[in-house]
Formats: structure tokens, C-alpha cells, sequence
């Protein structure tokens, strides 16, 4: 087990974190209550108020620099929230290398997107509205990660989830945002649901939800619980990551505006199971079965997105199930514990940006394109949208793991880890991560080739609306987001490996074991290995895309795993049938029984009570000697009980 | 030759005039406003009696306010007659409160042009029909003066209300049962003329003012015979003497116990009980509105402070000999209230049912001898008063041509004609139903509480299945007017005037105040025990 670091009291800088949260949650308040006034100016306050959060970040990342390791952990609390019976919820912050580092993605990725969206969003009639969403999903991303205990991570959990519903169903007149909506959050509650409960048992079993008190006494948990809170928490990761089983709604969630798709369904929220892992490692370091698991649906999930991610032709579901399959990546790197928490999290750094980047060139490509998804109707783009190209490219290479860009640091790292295991676990998860290298390699030139070069088939192309299509290249306001995107994508890997990010987060995810000795496959060859496999997808994208005719209308007759990849790999028809029609019949059945058990008695008592009211009422004849009469005989017995009481 | 008898000098009882001012502002002004009624011509009445009484409601509540500033011990004066200790100070503030907003609605004459009440009370139901249903062509309003003036009121009703509300303020202060009976008949005697004075339905108002007057004289005498034989028993009818002797004498219980009975079959009337309510449905429909809200309201409020006090103070020490057929009474009460509420088709009634049901739950608070039993009664009925008075002040304003519409059928869709009306009638009938949020609800758990913790846990649970079948009707009344059709000849919404608006603003708010912060008026309420 780690050592858990000293929790030391935030002072100086550090006393600023509540503005971190601060910021953008006045932001929020003023652009959602403010109405129609604050129109013109409500989206330059929406990126001011994050930027200035991210600021804010940066300053509190240098003080916390310049103190020694094990100093850099500390706590601002801020209010006592509520105190019920024995439970005392602190409205307190964790200041700490992992804390800081999420706050740095979000409010530097977050800033970002937010100015691309002042461009993108410029002739959407909300425009205040989504600036004021965006916002609120920024403040409750922070509180997330900032949260030092697991009641102000749970909020700031619902608090992602609200934003992200209500901003996937933006564009409300489309019944497929209103449907994709729903569906991401009742699958997320089902995630949340196993978080709730795991947070529950954390409370039952130790009485605390402090993280500090937590990870301290997670010793005294025994075996079971420990493994059944690992389960439900990573149950709640699941959800919110997109992960198998409850991948389905992601790709889905894409019918969001593409800053949104950009922001939360790729670099931020969906890597809150990836933090939530990485944060509770204390537990996960105790529970070998747990994070074993945690490991395998990673594999599986980064397998099915890689796969799927190939039949599509949808440019921004492709870039969603790429995402799925990526932070599949994540959860097999935080599975493989000590070995791999650091790991992890730099995947998701680099991913970020890169993911990031390449959303922002989808939205500048639709932007262009009249909001156009299909890429079968795209083609040659490369020289109308230049900086996109550019920008999109480079993201692409850091995406496939191209030397010494951002991805072939972190990806291979994981791949190296898992390799590094013992026995068939070293195999199997090795082997399929490098598997899906060459997946992804192949599905994203393909995306690229299908995009930016070959014929231009949109020349003989209508829009819905009977124009012809003028692709041109995106304002400055959206290319800047993308260009900064772009030189992270380049850089952040190398920058990152050399600065030490993995020591950085030493004290809040432990030391990170190099793997030792030889796992299944020599240490240094796995870096040519996945170069040659990825080399091998680029190749045979090549082969079958570039060199052929693009045909504008999807070809129907295609072989049995391609279409079953179109299908999702069948994943909403086993949700369907596995979860939605037994949910159906078990409402059916509880109908029936309600109607004919319960409602039956309870109709049964009204009656009767009503039949005795009717006859009851009869007593009130209007008559005063009558009414003369019941008072008298009231009386007499009052007092002839009272005198037998009396005088028994 | 003059013949000088030995007189025996008798020493006036030391009066502390501070604590009784309000009573003497209240009864004072009512001298005064009888003879504002024999002097002034008649279109200088209605002004000055609406303004006499609102400044003595509100002089009264001023120097309650400046006593109980002082925080008083309490004590007894007037040679013993009365006492003013924290229940009273309690009960007076409430009085005071909700007479003046009954004196509000009293005083409106924008509902119905001229006011509520008939220009002369001898006239009958006019030549229009034999039914007492039709406004009546030939007005008798306008057999004053010219046809043109305004119609007129009959201002006799201010002194009334005045009077009544001395009457109930000495009946909570009673400290002997004597001053209480007669407080008792000074209350009574203006309430029945008050249900006669209906402008419209004339013939059911003075029926109802008949059938109450008659009642009221047959449990008046319960009362007096049970004083009677209590003091046959003590040899005193001072509470804390009956007390002493009820604790340890030879003599028979059978006194003590029978006149104890009759005693409480005269309170109960007054706060219309089961199996005393009888009068309640008829009288609480005859009478005109406005002073079926200050019956609901401060009537209550007074019979259950006088059985409050007597239940404490004088019978306190034998409570296990007589909770068990209280215990009945409530049960009745609650079932009857609840159960006949239910086939209800006349809205002034289902409020009768309604308040008798509420007066078997206040019941379980008064038989609670306990500290917290005396508070959450206390409680209980501030907020009840509130919610009635505005719940009848609504009732006044849904209104067709013949006046006021109070057949259940003609209240369907009101929520989509006059939301705002219907919105506050829907969240009164909630706090009467219990539902948190409101005062009811605050209320209930309260004397449900002292019931339970003095208990008394199988009769709470009576009262829990009673309040929910009662909670079928306030809901109906809901469901009619939000989920029904509107009728198209349904009433019409008078937009009210300052006065009603006033008094249904005032009972609205503290209807959600005490929802939301009871510990305001609990704490009050809970300031000191009787003093005897």
C-alpha cells in the first residue's frame, strides 16, 4: 500500500481555491438569470469568468510547486455543509497535485472551447443560455475534483451529469437530442446509483466521508466490502465514462452542439471515472479482484470503440467511439494499480488536448459544411479549410501514436504496463491494447482520408435545403482554440515525460512501479511493436479508402462484422432486451397488481367510507329537537362512563 | 326616621390596570360604539364604527404588546377573577389578531355592494319567491333613504364583534367558573344576533341564528348545572380550590365527576365537538361569511382556551379518571368531521366537518397535561384561526348574481379562470389537510407530539387515518377546481377590496410563515404554564 500524504492546511495562495469554483458559478448565476439584457455582452463573461478561474489555477499550481513534495497536499474548508446525527459534511476543498492537474485541463480546455464557442454559437438565438450552461458544467467539474470528500464529489457528479443532459438536448426541436439526452442520463443514473451506494457503504462502514479519514481506515475494511465498494464505484465510472456495459449513450451524446461534444464528452466529464479510480486508489490498492475488473472492462471497452469506431461514417461518432476506446486506455492503465494511476492520468492529459483538438476541427468542418456529419459526403476539404486541416492532422497523429508526438507517450506507456503483467494478464491485456493501436490507426486515416483528401463529393451535392455547399475555413475566434489545441497536441506528451508529470502526481496517486524484469514482451520492443501495428492500420486504411472511390450513398450489402459494428456491436438491442423489456414487464405486472390489489382496497375503503358518510348524514335532519336530542344523549354518556369509571 | 343598616365596607380587589387593558380597550370601545349607534345619523355610522374598532383592536394589541414586553410572571387579579399568565397573553394576542381580521372582512363592502349584512334585521326574506335562494327584487336596503344612495348595512355588527371579542377574551382568563360562565354569555349573545344579520338568505340566516340560540341556552345550562354541582363538591368554584379538593377529600366523586362532565358538554358545545356539533354545519352555513370566519376562527380559539385551562387547572390532578371518555369525544369528533365531510355538496359546511374534525385533533393537545401539551394546543390554534379566517374570506369572493356561490359543482374550473384565487384556496385547503410547508402541518405534528409523548400513541394514530380520509375532501375541492371544466354559467371572482384583500394576505402569510419557521410562535407559546 502507498503512503497516504500529510494533509496540511491551504494558506496563502491556496486560500484563493474557492474561486476556482467561484468564477464560473457567478458566471452561471448571472448569464441564466440575467434573461435577455445580458445578450449582447453574456458570452464574453461566460470565457472571462473561466479563464479567469483558469488563472487562478495557474497561480495556486506555482505556489504548490515551489513547496516540497510532501507538503503539497492541503485542505481549505470553507463551511460545515450539514451535520446530521453523526455525519459532518465539510464544504471543503483538496488542494492537490491530481486536483490541480484536472483543474488545469479544465479550465485551460475549458477556456478554450468556450472561445470557440463564441464563433461557433454566434448565430444560435441561446447563445447566452449555452454560455451559461457551459459555465454551470464548469463549476461543477471543479467541485468534482476539488472536493475533499465524497458528498462534494457526488455533487459536483449530478452537477456534470444536469449540465451535460441539458446541454446534449440543446438543440431541443430535434427529437434525436431530446431522445439522446434521456438516454445518457438514465444511463448515467444508473452509474450514479452504484455510486450512491458504494458511498453509503463507505459511511455505514467507517462513519466518515472525508477522504482523509477514508483512505486512512480503508485498512479496517474487510475483503467483501472492500471489493463490493470498488465494484460500485467503478459501476459509477462506468456510467459517467462511457465504459461497457453502459457505453451506448456516448456516441449518442454527440447530438450536443460540437463545443459541447468537445468540452464534456471528450476531455473533461467523461474522464471523471478515470479521477474517481485514481482518488479512491487507496481502495483499489487493497483489492486485487477489484481492480482487476476495472482493468478488463477497460480492455474490453478500448476493443468495442476501436472496432465500431471503424464502420461508422458519422466524423463526430467515429471521434466518440475513438473517445470511448481511449479512456478504455485510461481504465486499463488505473487497473493495473501502482503500476499504472500515473500513467492513466497522463493519457487523459494528452487525450485531452488532442480529443479536444480534433472535436473543434470537426465542428470547424461542419461549421463549413452546413453542419454535415456523413463523411461519405465530404472529401478533398484540405485545401478550402487549411488551418483545420492542419490543426485536425496534427491531432490525428498524436491520436495514432505518431513518435514523438503526445499520444506515443502516454499510449505506448500503457501498453508497456500492461505487457509488463504477469502470466496470461500481461498477454491478453498487452496483446489487445496493441490490437486496438492498429484499430484505432486505421479508423482515424480513414477518417482523415475520407475527409480532407480524395474527390470532392460534395461538389455534386446538395444541402437538405437545396444549396450547394461553400466550404470555407472557419474566424479566427474558433481557429486560435484550435491552433493552441493543436501545439498541445504536438507537445504536451514530450513536455509532460520530461517535466515529470508522473512524479508530480506521486503524492496523491503513490509512486508508480516501473514494471520489472520481462513481462511477456521485452520492454523495449514495445514501442516498435505498436509503431509497426500502427504503421499497419495506416496502411491498410490506405489500401482499402485512399486508393478507391468513396461512394457517396453507404453500401448495404457489407460483411457480417461491419455490420455488426454499425449496430453498435448490438449493444442497444442487448440493453433492450436484457434491461428495457424485463423493466417493461415488471412495470406491466406491478400495474396490474396496483390496479387490481391496491387499488381495489383502497376503492373498496372510499366506498365504504362514503356509503357510511351517506347514511351518517341522515343524522343531520335540520331539526333543532333532534340536534337537542344527540347533544342529550352525548351527554348523558359522557357522564354515565365517566361516573362508571368513577365508581368501579 | 332613617334607619341606618350596618353596612360592611367592602374593599375594592386590587386591579392590575396593565395587564388588563386590553380586555378594558376592547370592552371599553364596545360601550362606545353602542353609543356611536344611538347617536350619530346613519351614514356616519359605518366609518366611524369600522375605524373605532380597528383602533381598539389595535390600542388592545398595543398595550398587550407593552405588558408582555415587561415579561410578566403571571398572576391573578380582581380579587382572583381572573388570571394573566403566558396562555392568556397567548390566546389574547391571537384573539386580537384574528378579530381584527374578521373586523377586516366585516367591514368590506366591495364583495357585496353594502356589506354582508342586512340594513334591518327584522326583515324577512322579500317578496321575490318562496325560496330564500333569490335576491330579492324589492331590496329592503333601499327602504332608507333614496333608491340611488349606496345600500346600507346594519352597523350593530361592530359593537357585536366587540362585545363577543371581550366576551371570549374574559372566558380565556376565567380563573373561576363563574367569571367564566358568564364571560361564557357574553360571548354567546352577540354570536347568535351576528348569524341573523345575512344580507342574503335571509330565511336560513335566522333560522341558523334560531337553532344556534336555542342550542347555545341548552348547553349553557349544562355548564351551569355542572358549576352547580362542582361547587356542591368544593365549596368553591375557583379552579385551583376545586383542584385542592379534587385531590384529597371524602367527599363523592360522584359530584366531582358529574359535574365535571356537564361542565365539559357546555365547553365542547362552544368548540363544536362530537357529539356537540350539531349546530356547527347549519349555523356555519347561515351565517353571513364574514362572521362564520370569526366564529371558525376566534370562537375556537376560545372555548379551547377555556377547556385548556380548566382541563389543566382544576381537573389536571384526576386526568386518568376522565381521559378515557375524552378519548371517545375525540375519536367522535375526528370520525364524524372527517367521515361526514366527505358527501359535503355545500362548501361553508365542508369547513364546518372540516373544523370539527380539527377539533377532535386539538382535543388530543388539551387532554395532554403536559407543558408541551398547553404549547402545541396554543400552537395549534393560532394557525388554524388564520387558516380559516382566510379560507371563509375566499369563499366570499366566488360569487354568481344571487350572491355567493357555495355549492361545490360551481366551484369546477375555477383554477383556470382566476388562478390567483384559485391557487390561494388550493394551498389554504392543503394547510388544512396537514401538508408539510404549511402552519397545519407544523400544527398537527405538534399536538400529535405532546399526544404521543403524554401517551396517548393509539389515539394519534386515529387521528393520522382521520386527517387522511379529511384530506379526500380538501383534495376534491382541489381537483374541482383545477381538473374540471368550468361551468358556463359558472360564478364570477370579485376582485376584493383592501379590507378582504388585507385579511386573506394576513392569514395567507402566516399560514406559510408558521410552515416554514414555527419555532416563531412555538417559542411563544411555550413561555409559561398556567398560573392559578
Amino acid at each position: 500500500m502507498t503512503e497516504l500524504p500529510e494533509v496540511l492546511p491551504a494558506t496563502g495562495t491556496a486560500s484563493l481555491a474557492w474561486l476556482l469554483f467561484a468564477l464560473p458559478a457567478f458566471g452561471a448565476l448571472v448569464l441564466l438569470i440575467a434573461g435577455r439584457r445580458a445578450n449582447r455582452w453574456g458570452h464574453l463573461l461566460g470565457v472571462a469568468t473561466v479563464a479567469g478561474a483558469f488563472v487562478v489555477g495557474l497561480l495556486i499550481f506555482f505556489d504548490t510547486l515551489a513547496l516540497d513534495p510532501d507538503q503539497r497536499t492541503r485542505e481549505l474548508s470553507l463551511f460545515q455543509w450539514f451535520a446530521v446525527g453523526g455525519l459532518n459534511v465539510d464544504f471543503g476543498l483538496r488542494i492537490d497535485p491530481l486536483s490541480l492537474t484536472f483543474v488545469l485541463l479544465i479550465t485551460g480546455v475549458g477556456a478554450l472551447i468556450h472561445l470557440y464557442s463564441v464563433g461557433y454559437m454566434a448565430s444560435d438565438p441561446g447563445r447566452r443560455r449555452f454560455f451559461g450552461q457551459l459555465n454551470l458544467f464548469v463549476t461543477a467539474m471543479l467541485l468534482l475534483v476539488l472536493g475533499n470528500n465524497f458528498v462534494m464529489l457526488y455533487l459536483g457528479w449530478e452537477g456534470v451529469g444536469l449540465a451535460s443532459y441539458l446541454l446534449i438536448g440543446w438543440y431541443q426541436d430535434r427529437p434525436s437530442a431530446a431522445t439522446a439526452a434521456k438516454k445518457a442520463f438514465l444511463m448515467n443514473r444508473i452509474g450514479d446509483v452504484g455510486l450512491a451506494i458504494a458511498i453509503f457503504l463507505l459511511w455505514t462502514n467507517l462513519g466518515t466521508l472525508q477522504y482523509t479519514q477514508v483512505f486512512a481506515r480503508v485498512g479496517e475494511l474487510s475483503g467483501g466490502v472492500l471489493l463490493a465498494i470498488g465494484l460500485l464505484l467503478l459501476l459509477g465510472a462506468c456510467g459517467k465514462s462511457g465504459q461497457f456495459p453502459l457505453q451506448a449513450w456516448l456516441p449518442d451524446a454527440m447530438e450536443g452542439p460540437t463545443p459541447v461534444s468537445a468540452l464534456i464528452h471528450a476531455a473533461t466529464m467523461v474522464t471523471a471515472g478515470v479521477y474517481l479510480i485514481a482518488r479512491t486508489h487507496a481502495i483499489y490498492d487493497l483489492s486485487v479482484q477489484g481492480r482487476l475488473i476495472v482493468a478488463i472492462i477497460g480492455t474490453i471497452t478500448l476493443l468495442i470503440g476501436a472496432v465500431i469506431g471503424c464502420a461508422y461514417d458519422d466524423i463526430k461518432k467515429v471521434l466518440a467511439y475513438s473517445t470511448v476506446s481511449q479512456i478504455g486506455y485510461m481504465f486499463l492503465a488505473v487497473g493495473l494499480g501502482p503500476a499504472g494511476y500515473a500513467l492513466g492520468i497522463f493519457h487523459l492529459l494528452t487525450h485531452g488536448f488532442f480529443k479536444a483538438g480534433l472535436f473543434l476541427g470537426a465542428g470547424s468542418v461542419m461549421h463549413a459544411m452546413h453542419d454535415e456529419v456523413d463523411m461519405r459526403r465530404f472529401g478533398g476539404l484540405a485545401r478550402y479549410l487549411p488551418v483545420t486541416f492542419v490543426t485536425f492532422g496534427l491531432g490525428y497523429l498524436a491520436l495514432i501514436g505518431f513518435p514523438f508526438l503526445s499520444g506515443y507517450y502516454s499510449k505506448d506507456r500503457i501498453i508497456e504496463a500492461a505487457f509488463a503483467q504477469e502470466g496470461w494478464q500481461g498477454w491478453v491485456f498487452g496483446g489487445l491494447a496493441t490490437l486496438a493501436a492498429g484499430l484505432t490507426a486505421f479508423y482515424m486515416t480513414r477518417l482523415v482520408l475520407m475527409t480532407f483528401f480524395g474527390e470532392r463529393r460534395w461538389k455534386q451535392l446538395q444541402t437538405a435545403d437545396g444549396q450547394d455547399y461553400h466550404p470555407h475555413e472557419s474566424p479566427a475566434v474558433m481557429t486560435i482554440p484550435m491552433i493552441v489545441l493543436a501545439l498541445g497536441s504536438i507537445g504536451a506528451g514530450a513536455v509532460l515525460s520530461a517535466v515529470g508529470l508522473v512524479d508530480w502526481l506521486a503524492p496523491s496517486v503513490g509512486e508508480l512501479v516501473e514494471p520489472e524484469g520481462v513481462g511477456a514482451v521485452p520492454h523495449a520492443a514495445v514501442p516498435w511493436l505498436v509503431v509497426a501495428i500502427s504503421a499497419l492500420g495506416v496502411l491498410i486504411a490506405w489500401l482499402t479508402v485512399g486508393r478507391h472511390r468513396v461512394p457517396v450513398e453507404r453500401p448495404a450489402h457489407v460483411s457480417l462484422p461491419v455490420r455488426a459494428a454499425r449496430r453498435d456491436l448490438y449493444a442497444n438491442a442487448i440493453n433492450e432486451t436484457l434491461i428495457a423489456r424485463p423493466g417493461i414487464w415488471l412495470t406491466r405486472a406491478l400495474v396490474y397488481f396496483d390496479n387490481r390489489g391496491v387499488d381495489g382496497l383502497v376503492n373498496g375503503l372510499a366506498a365504504g367510507l362514503g356509503g357510511s358518510s351517506g347514511r351518517l348524514r341522515r343524522l343531520q335532519t335540520g331539526f333543532v329537537r333532534s340536534y337537542a336530542l344527540s347533544m342529550l344523549g352525548g351527554s348523558v354518556l359522557v357522564i354515565g362512563a365517566l361516573l362508571a369509571v368513577v365508581l368501579t | 326616621m332613617i334607619y341606618v343598616a350596618q353596612v360592611e365596607q367592602v374593599s375594592a380587589p386590587p386591579i392590575d390596570w396593565g395587564a388588563m387593558a386590553p380586555l378594558l380597550v376592547v370592552l371599553g370601545a364596545a360601550c362606545v360604539a353602542v353609543l356611536v349607534e344611538a347617536f350619530l345619523p346613519r351614514h356616519q355610522r359605518w366609518p366611524v364604527q369600522v375605524g373605532l374598532s380597528i383602533a381598539a383592536l389595535g390600542l388592545a394589541g398595543l398595550t398587550l404588546g407593552l405588558y408582555t414586553g415587561s415579561e410578566p410572571a403571571g398572576m391573578t387579579t380582581i380579587g382572583g377573577a381572573l388570571t394573566v399568565d403566558q396562555p392568556t397573553l397567548f390566546l389574547w394576542g391571537t384573539l386580537l389578531a384574528l378579530g381584527l381580521g374578521s373586523v377586516l372582512l366585516i367591514a368590506d363592502r366591495s364583495v357585496e355592494p353594502g356589506g354582508a349584512f342586512v340594513a334591518s334585521a327584522a326583515s324577512r326574506a322579500a317578496a321575490g319567491g318562496p325560496g330564500d335562494l333569490t335576491y330579492a327584487p324589492t331590496d329592503p336596503d333601499r327602504s332608507y333613504g333614496s333608491p340611488d344612495q349606496a345600500p346600507t348595512m346594519q352597523t350593530e355588527v361592530f359593537p357585536f364583534t366587540l362585545f363577543a371579542l371581550g366576551g371570549m377574551m374574559t372566558f380565556v382568563a376565567a380563573n373561576d367558573l363563574l367569571t367564566m360562565f358568564i364571560a361564557l354569555e357574553v360571548l354567546s349573545l352577540p354570536l347568535y344576533l351576528m348569524c341573523g344579520l345575512a344580507r342574503r338568505r335571509r330565511l336560513l340566516s335566522q333560522e341558523a341564528a334560531v337553532k344556534y340560540f336555542l342550542l347555545g341556552a341548552f348547553a349553557s345550562a349544562f355548564f351551569l348545572y355542572g358549576l352547580a354541582l362542582i361547587y356542591g363538591f368544593a365549596g368553591s368554584v375557583r379552579l385551583t380550590d376545586i383542584a385542592i379538593a379534587s385531590a384529597g377529600s371524602a367527599r363523592s366523586d360522584t359530584l366531582l365527576f358529574a359535574g365535571f362532565a356537564l361542565l365539559v358538554v357546555g365547553l365542547l358545545f362552544k368548540g363544536s365537538v362530537g357529539p356537540f356539533h350539531t349546530w356547527t354545519p347549519d349555523v356555519y352555513q347561515g351565517a353571513p361569511t364574514p362572521v362564520t370566519a370569526f366564529m371558525g376562527a376566534c370562537t375556537k380559539v376560545a372555548a379551547f382556551g377555556a377547556i385548556l385551562r380548566v382541563l389543566h387547572v382544576a381537573f389536571g390532578l384526576t386526568r386518568w379518571e376522565w381521559r378515557g371518555v375524552l378519548w371517545a369525544v375525540a375519536i367522535v369528533s375526528m370520525v364524524i368531521g372527517a367521515v361526514l365531510g366527505l358527501t359535503q355538496t355545500d362548501i361553508k359546511r365542508m369547513v364546518a366537518y372540516s373544523s370539527i374534525a380539527h377539533a377532535g385533533f386539538l382535543l388530543i393537545g388539551a387532554m395532554a397535561i403536559t407543558p408541551q401539551g398547553v404549547s402545541a394546543t396554543l400552537f395549534y390554534l393560532l394557525a388554524y384561526g388564520f387558516t380559516t379566517l382566510a379560507v371563509f374570506a375566499v369563499i366570499s369572493l366566488v360569487r354568481t348574481a344571487d350572491g355567493e356561490a357555495t355549492h361545490l359543482s360551481q366551484w369546477a374550473g375555477l383554477g383556470k379562470r382566476s388562478p390567483l384565487t384559485a391557487g390561494t384556496m388550493a394551498f389554504l385547503l392543503l394547510a388544512l389537510a396537514g401538508i408539510p410547508l404549511t402552519s397545519g402541518f407544523t400544527a398537527k405534528f405538534a399536538v400529535f407530539a405532546a399526544g404521543i409523548a403524554d401517551g396517548m400513541a393509539p389515539l394519534v394514530v386515529i387521528a393520522l387515518v382521520a386527517s387522511a380520509v379529511a384530506a379526500f375532501f380538501y383534495l376534491r375541492v382541489i381537483v374541482l377546481m383545477y381538473f374540471s371544466e368550468p361551468a358556463a354559467d359558472g360564478p364570477t371572482v370579485t376582485v376584493p377590496g383592501a379590507f378582504t384583500t388585507a385579511a386573506i394576505t394576513l392569514g395567507v402569510l402566516l399560514t406559510l410563515l408558521l410552515g416554514i419557521v414555527p419555532s416563531l410562535a412555538l417559542d411563544w407559546a411555550s413561555g409559561g404554564g398556567f398560573v392559578g
